[in-house]
């Protein structure tokens, strides 16, 4: 009984832990399996078929490899016009400046189908031709709402004293932005970039209304779900996680050789004294 | 680091003024601060000393007046056009670049190729060569602000400015940065203009204050020459501590001018006089005065001023004795009395004779009262204070 008082919060987070990572830990086993029959949802067969043969299944690779595209393009442009913007609401005083700030989050707030059904209408209306265009511009769309929000938060923890002590040291407005501010918010920026790659990455309702003919991963995945999802989707799944994972794994190494850094004891006076005249 | 391109010039303020508003922060404010001079710009907050230095660097633009550097009107200059560099109230270290970088910001900014042998003299000189890899946030407070003063002063400025550089740093520290400030200001032979709202940092540091109250300057000199001659109430309170008693000037006895005060007269040289009407203060330091029991008031020298009480209060300090009497009147007068004999000291409840030398004395006008630039603080404390006396001794 005593035993239980003492770890009941430790054998929570346990199960906690366990629910959390049960349905990624199946799609990892599940990516070597050699299922029986259409279905890969019971273990039958060790097999490194569906690794070594990525692409074996028409339509799994190229989806992957349009996704990505999307992703990518997406964030950059959205991520530009972001950062942009977050700059212009924070650091200039203009009409309409607290009603861009209010209007900036709606995206965030409006339901996907909402916003996918009412984009569909825009580019039907517009004879837009579905596709890999309308699809991106869905995308930078409500990529844009996350970056402009993540942005102006860096922004605004910035010491205003930091560039005027650049301008102080002669660093010409150009300058002051090149070699301070921008440095200092590009990890805001960056984290910006990611999370919108992996919003875009994973969307499917936006996708689906506005994608026509196009098939993304998620697509794809949903398609194949109707007949039997091939174990190739369970080994790229796995692979973009592991790949997350590392990167995540690296930013926490980072940080924590950093720390490690600020802890290490300074030299002595003595020391110092002794280096300096030297 | 003498050598620089061209000698030291003088720093002159026109009629500079900055309003926001309504209000005037700096107020048609002239002066001129000497070449490689270290002046201090001393006041409270809010009165106008950091808008000064801000227009100075270039951070703020003034409403009126110009700004000179010798002949040349830097007035429209931008930040990164001025031979002005700042250090920065906490210091304002770029955080993503380690110490050299940091100092050799200013340098790289101006197209400079080879840094390097600049920068380590510099560091040398603040005794921080060995942490040159560090990032800021791996510094102490102290050194931090030696970084600072290196990323200064490493662009050879004609005028550093320096605004509360000492003001994050605990008591024993800022004492030694004071001598380390105040060492390599001798060392480089720059114009330093230090604000401050410390009066003893002012006094210690620099060779000419200026005392700044609602924008306009109030009296600028010599440290010494400044407490001991103020010549407005504000100064006598902001610089140091002072008995001010309130008073009419109504006479004059050869070269003293005879200010009355609560059936008390007192000589005061016509030279440290500074009352323009009637209305007058006489006012005199702490230390300046000398304190007797009543049974030797005829030791008192006849020309001095002197005034009878009771004391108050007797706080030791060892090196000094603090005491406060209490005056006919009931204001309470703030003594000094160096300890130079053992024993023999007043005790509470006994009457004495307060007396000072006319030369210690000095007249301001009256007009404002005699609190202006008490620290708000202090009064209140006063008023909480007696508040709670009259409370104790009532119930």
């Amino acid at each position: 009984m005593r035993w239980l008082r003492k770890n009941i919060i430790g054998i929570i987070a346990i199960l906690v832990l366990i629910y959390l990572f049960i349905p990624i830990a199946i799609i990892i086993v599940l990516s070597f399996n050699k299922p029986e029959g259409k279905f890969n949802i019971s273990w039958n067969e060790f097999s490194l078929d569906a690794w070594t043969n990525l692409c074996g299944v028409p339509g799994v690779c190229s989806s992957f490899v349009t996704s990505i595209q999307i992703g990518l393009v997406s964030t950059l442009i959205a991520t530009l016009l972001g950062s942009m913007i977050a700059f212009g609401l924070v650091r200039y005083r203009f009409r309409g400046r607290s009603t861009t700030n209010l209007l900036i989050f709606l995206p965030m707030a409006t339901p996907e189908v909402v916003m996918g059904a009412s984009l569909l209408a825009l580019f039907l209306n517009l004879r837009f031709p579905l596709g890999m265009g309308t699809v991106m511009v869905a995308h930078i769309m409500f990529i844009i709402s996350f970056v402009v929000v993540t942005v102006k938060a860096r922004l605004q923890g910035l010491d205003p004293r930091l560039e005027e002590a650049a301008r102080d040291l002669y660093a010409s407005p150009r300058a002051t932005f090149r070699y301070v501010t921008f440095p200092l918010v590009l990890p805001g920026i960056l984290g910006a970039a990611l999370l919108g790659f992996s919003l875009s990455f994973d969307d499917f309702i936006i996708s689906f209304f506005n994608a026509g003919t196009l098939v993304t991963f998620p697509i794809f995945i949903w398609g194949a779900a109707q007949r039997g999802i091939p174990v190739q989707v369970n080994a790229l799944a796995s692979l973009v996680f592991i790949i997350a994972l590392l990167i995540v794994l690296g930013a926490q190494y980072a940080n924590h050789r950093r720390r490690r850094a600020l802890e290490a004891p300074l030299p002595s006076p003595v020391l110092v004294d002794r280096m300096s005249r030297s | 680091m003498a050598d620089s391109a061209h000698p030291v010039e003088d720093l002159h303020l026109r009629n500079l003024t900055k309003r926001f508003g309504d209000h005037a922060a700096v107020d048609d404010l002239t002066l001129t601060i000497p070449a490689g001079s270290f002046f201090a710009l001393l006041g409270a907050s809010g009165c106008g000393k950091t808008t000064t230095l801000r227009m100075v660097a270039g951070l703020e633009d003034p409403t009126e007046g110009s700004i000179h550097i010798g002949d040349r009107d830097i007035t429209s200059l931008r930040a990164f056009e001025r031979p002005v560099n700042t250090v920065f109230q906490s210091y304002a270290l770029f955080p993503h670049l380690d110490i050299f970088e940091n100092v050799a910001f200013g340098l790289r900014r101006r197209g400079i190729k080879d840094v390097k042998p600049q920068v380590e003299q510099m560091l040398e000189l603040v005794e921080l060569s060995a942490l040159a890899r560090r990032k800021p946030t791996q510094l102490s407070g102290g050194q931090q602000q030696r970084v600072a003063v290196a990323r200064a002063l490493i662009n050879r400025p004609d005028v550093l400015l320096l605004d509360e550089p000492l003001g994050a740093l605990d008591l024993k520290l800022r004492r030694q940065m004071q001598i380390e400030l105040k060492r390599i200001q001798t060392e480089v032979g720059t114009t330093f203009v230090h604000v401050t709202h410390d009066q003893e940092e002012a006094m210690t540091m620099a060779d000419t204050v200026a005392v700044m109250n609602a924008g306009r300057i109030e009296q600028m000199g010599h440290p010494a020459d400044i407490y001991e001659l103020p010549r407005t109430v504000f100064v006598a309170n902001f610089l140091g501590q002072s008995n001010l008693i309130q008073g009419s000037a109504d006479g004059r006895s050869g070269d003293d001018v005879l200010i009355s005060a609560f059936g008390e007269t007192f000589r005061v040289p016509a030279s440290r006089t500074f009352a323009t009407g009637s209305s007058a203060v006489v006012g005199v330091r702490p230390e300046k005065m000398t304190i007797l029991d009543l049974v030797d008031a005829d030791k008192v020298p006849s020309d001095h001023n002197h005034l009878q009480g009771r004391v108050t209060d007797v706080s030791y300090t060892g090196v000094s004795t603090q005491y406060l009497v209490m005056t006919p009147w009931e204001q309470e007068l703030i003594v000094f009395e160096q300890n130079m004999i053992v024993g023999d000291r007043c005790e509470v409840g006994d009457e004495v004779v307060v007396h000072w030398s006319p030369q210690h004395t000095f007249g301001l006008d009256g007009t404002a009262g005699t609190t202006v630039g008490v620290d708000p603080e202090v009064l209140d404390l006063e008023a909480a204070s007696q508040a709670l006396i009259s409370d104790v001794s009532g119930s």
